[in-house]
């Protein structure tokens, strides 16, 4: 029972990463309908710019504050130049436009600091949270920066007129046009506010993971998992979803014998189909009925 | 309660015009003859080249099956790649099977496996579909890694398959046919032989209902399509035409191990369909060409930016020919009919 | 009265298909007018030209300004409600949050909340189901919360597309009152596309009549439902 405790403790510890990550992909997934491919890389060229400003002797919360603002205008400055062109063309040229963009930012990255991992600092330490060898402070430190991040996220939508446009241009562009609402630059917006929250993601899961051109890929394979568990339409359900695909991955590790940590992931994977297949909008995602 | 809404559906793909599908008689002679003349001219590093890039070019054709005809997605197409190349090898290292005989049954095995795959991921549209595909394209490195199958298998050292000689006829005909030269030309037999196929389904009355669900699948189950039927079976040929370039592709390479297998030949499986132009089947070539030869220009050109500059080159292409190759071949064809009126 | 909206030689196209041949009319300040034509004559398409949802040449001029080359939004933002076919519910949002989206791109944002309880006394359903998803509302309550909504934009002009389609005769009668009202009191320059001819050309100070894309007749409200064909046509008596 203690083993299956501290697995699920240890579950949401890194699910809070994946958690955090899956916000980021339900705000563009909003805001365009598309699953952004290059948004891991994304997160991590800003994470790669707030290393960069530390090492120039800025203190992390000035480089932090300075990554979330280089962050959001490059977001908005990426779908300004790449995709509002494409904004009409078929879904297979957006993913394509997707998988440039990854190409690019990975290898301009790499060029500019080389693969070489680099430690990247938490700025709530590395002790153990509580006296719990399971969980540290960072960890701690993580999930609570997450649920702050959900619940001024829910705040934005629910409150602010700038969130309710957002919501009205991603449910119903038309209709959102005629009460005068400029969708486009909603699409911008989104984009920003969805590199601003990666940028956070890639900041947390650095220590964690060490800092380097490639330290995403993983990651953004559960982020996506975790928001398309939690029905890509819901910050809330991209949270919950992150933790659940964590607290899965670690008990699937554990409990089923032969699985080690190469095979997890493809279990993992496989069980979030099956998942799909069973309630196909994901756990908490609207059911929209087609019509012709 | 559920809302409904109505769904804008950005289709997958542009409609495409059936017609549209194949090239003319004249023009598809013209790049038979260059396919057949070039090799004999150039060194056997360049065949070689040259016959990954007609391997590519049937695993693109497959996914342009897939994607162009039944509108379906997907990035896993490395693993049924990996699935059809590792049943040649085994057959050909551990049972002793002609090499030849091997393809028909790796296009089976992926076809199966293709068409069970389907059949759940018929529950699934869109972003699902191409997340269901992606994990399996994750998976099957690791799956082939498995201590469980590592006789078979070799594990993660992979096997060695050796490369088929010409056969001996030709030399007491007094050819001299060197390995690659054969092999570049079985393999363009094999391929010319798919292309026949493909184009001829396409043309059929499955070939037909598969468009119709791509277009509208709601208004197709109303006409009568059965859809789940007919969307498995676009996988499941799918599938089965990856596995023979899979299968091809392992007896030239002469080898076969999980890490060649991962999920970056997916993906550029699928940048292949996109810049050929959806749906175009002759595309296959030229985003085959572009799998096989940008990476090496983008590398010569910059080696420390070459995945950048890779990236700059798909977005050139698609921002200037949204529709890839297909795009190309319209404006090529409309130069072509002015001149003539001149 | 000056002409507050001028709408000339307008031709607009779905893809190939031209669905209107060279259109036509005016709309005077604080005027009530109505379209009126046959299923399928181009009503719909001529609201959502002036509102450039659709591709289409000519000009239309709405007091003195160019409209042909600004977008949706902006045109909307000079005071141009549109109340489309199908009423364009935010299915999934709050009946409130519907009204807050009508006022989305005013300035004047302190005065909205009197504005939405000024709604919710025109439309008294609409406060009872405030917090309710606008989705769930009955097709007339929609069609109710779908005219508050553009109302909330404090328009100039509003544009409205059967208004009345699914509602009972008793609430048609009542929504018209309410219009007439908003028209005469609010000074909101009114232009209605209805099915229900007779019941518009009571309302109505002017009215033209399309067929296939062609204004076929104008004049007086009177002046058209006293027309014999117009009659046997549109009234059916
Ligand atoms: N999306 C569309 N695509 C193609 N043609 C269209 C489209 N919408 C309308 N049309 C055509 O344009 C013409 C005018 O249509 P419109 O919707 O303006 O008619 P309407 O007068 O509003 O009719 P109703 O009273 O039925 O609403 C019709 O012939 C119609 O078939
Ligand atoms: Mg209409």
């Amino acid at each position: 029972m203690e083993l299956f405790t501290n697995q699920v403790l240890a579950g949401i510890a890194t699910g809070a990463i994946y958690a955090c990550m899956a916000l980021a992909v339900v705000m563009i997934y909003q805001a365009i309908d598309h699953l952004n491919f290059a948004q891991g890389e994304m997160a991590m060229f800003s994470t790669f710019i707030a290393w960069q400003l530390m090492q120039w002797g800025i203190p992390y919360w000035g480089a932090f504050a300075l990554t979330l603002i280089f962050s959001f205008v490059g977001g908005i400055v990426i779908e300004r130049a790449l995709f509002k062109p494409l904004a009409k063309a078929p879904v297979l040229t957006h993913v394509a436009g997707f998988i440039a963009l990854f190409a690019i930012i990975n290898s301009v990255a790499g060029l500019t600091w080389d693969f070489t991992i680099k430690q990247f600092p938490s700025p709530f330490g590395s002790s153990p949270f509580l006296g719990s060898q399971l969980i540290s402070t960072h960890q701690a430190g993580m999930i609570g920066v997450t649920l702050i991040l959900l619940v001024l996220l829910f705040i934005f939508f629910r409150y602010t007129r700038v969130g309710l446009a957002m919501r009205a241009a991603a449910t119903l562009p038309e209709s959102a046009r005629l009460v005068g609402i400029n969708t486009s630059w909603m699409i911008a917006l989104g984009w920003g506010m969805a590199a601003a929250i990666g940028s956070i993601a890639g900041m947390l899961i650095a220590p964690v993971v060490f800092l380097e051109p490639n330290m995403m890929g993983g990651v953004l394979i559960y982020g996506f998992a975790a928001a398309v568990v939690g029905g890509l339409t819901s910050p809330l359900g991209a949270v919950i979803g992150g933790f659940l695909v964590g607290v899965f991955e670690n008990l699937v590790g554990t409990y089923i014998p032969g699985v080690g940590n190469e095979l997890k992931l493809p279990i993992a994977l496989a069980l979030i189909i099956t998942v799909l297949v069973v309630k196909p909008n994901g756990l908490f995602g609207r059911t929209i009925v087609k019509r012709v | 309660m559920s809302t409904v809404q109505d769904v804008s559906t950005a289709p997958v793909v542009a409609a495409v015009p059936k017609k549209a599908m194949a090239l003319g008689p004249l023009a598809s002679l013209i790049i038979l003859a260059l396919l057949i003349v070039t090799p004999l001219f150039v060194k056997n590093f360049i065949i070689f080249q040259m016959t990954m890039w007609l391997i590519y070019a049937i695993a693109v054709l497959a996914l342009n099956i897939l994607t162009g005809a039944s509108g379906q997605f997907s990035l896993g197409q490395s693993a049924f790649y990996a699935l059809g190349a590792y049943t040649s090898a085994i057959l050909m290292e551990h049972v002793g099977v002609n090499y030849a005989l091997t393809l028909p049954v790796a296009g089976l095995v992926c076809f199966i496996a293709g068409f069970l795959f389907g059949l759940p991921a018929l529950r699934l549209s869109g972003i699902y579909l191409a997340l269901a595909t992606f994990a399996l394209a994750v998976a099957m490195p690791q799956l082939l890694k498995l201590g469980v199958f590592e006789h078979w298998t070799g594990g993660v050292q992979g096997l060695v398959v050796t490369k088929p000689d010409a056969p001996e006829i030709l030399a007491s005909l007094g050819l001299k046919v060197s390995q690659d030269m054969w092999l570049y030309f079985f393999t363009l037999a094999v391929t010319i032989l798919i292309y026949i196929f493909s184009v001829n389904l396409l043309k059929s009355r499955s070939g037909r209902a598969m468009m119709a669900i791509r277009d509208n699948e709601i208004a197709a189950s109303a006409m009568g399509v059965d859809v789940s039927l007919y969307k498995t079976l676009a996988f499941g040929v799918s599938a089965g035409i990856t596995g023979v370039a899979g299968g091809l592709g392992a007896i030239a390479v002469q080898f076969v191990a999980p890490d060649g297998y991962t999920i970056q030949l997916a993906i550029a499986l699928f940048l292949g369909v996109v810049v050929g132009g959806v749906g175009w089947l002759p595309g296959s070539l030229a985003g085959a060409a572009f799998i096989v030869f940008v990476p090496n220009i983008a590398e010569h050109i910059s080696k420390g930016l070459s995945g950048a500059v890779f990236g700059v080159i798909l977005i050139i292409i698609i921002f200037l020919l949204p529709n890839g190759a297909r795009q190309l071949a319209y404006l090529a064809q409309g130069l072509i009919g002015k001149l003539r009126k001149h | 009265m000056t002409a507050m909206l001028h709408v000339k030689d307008l031709r607009a196209y779905y893809g190939q298909v031209q669905a209107l041949h060279g259109l036509e009319f005016e709309l005077q300040e604080g005027s009530l007018t109505t379209l009126l034509g046959a299923n399928g004559a181009g009503k719909t398409t001529t609201l959502r030209s002036i509102c450039n949802m659709i591709r289409s040449t000519g000009s239309i001029e709405f007091e003195g300004k160019k409209l042909d080359n600004k977008s949706t939004e902006s045109i909307v933002r000079l005071g141009i409600a549109h109340v489309p076919q199908g009423r364009g519910t935010f299915t999934t949002m709050t009946v409130e949050e519907n009204l807050q989206l009508g006022a989305i791109s005013r300035k004047d944002t302190k005065t909205i909340g009197d504005d939405i309880e000024r709604m919710y006394a025109h439309f008294p359903v609409l406060k009872q189901r405030h917090t309710q998803q606008a989705g769930t509302l009955s097709g007339g309550e929609q069609q109710m919360l779908a005219v508050a909504r553009a109302l909330m934009l404090r328009p100039r002009l509003m544009l409205l597309d059967e208004p009345s389609f699914g509602l009972a005769p008793l609430i048609v009668r009542d929504l018209f009152k309410i219009l007439g009202k908003i028209n005469r009191e609010d000074k909101v320059s009114i232009l209605v596309v209805e099915q229900n001819a007779q019941l518009a050309l009571e309302l109505a100070d002017k009215a033209y009549v399309i067929e296939t894309g062609r204004i076929v007749m104008s004049g007086t409200a009177d002046e058209i439902a006293n027309n014999e064909d117009v009659r046997k046509s549109y009234l059916g008596y």
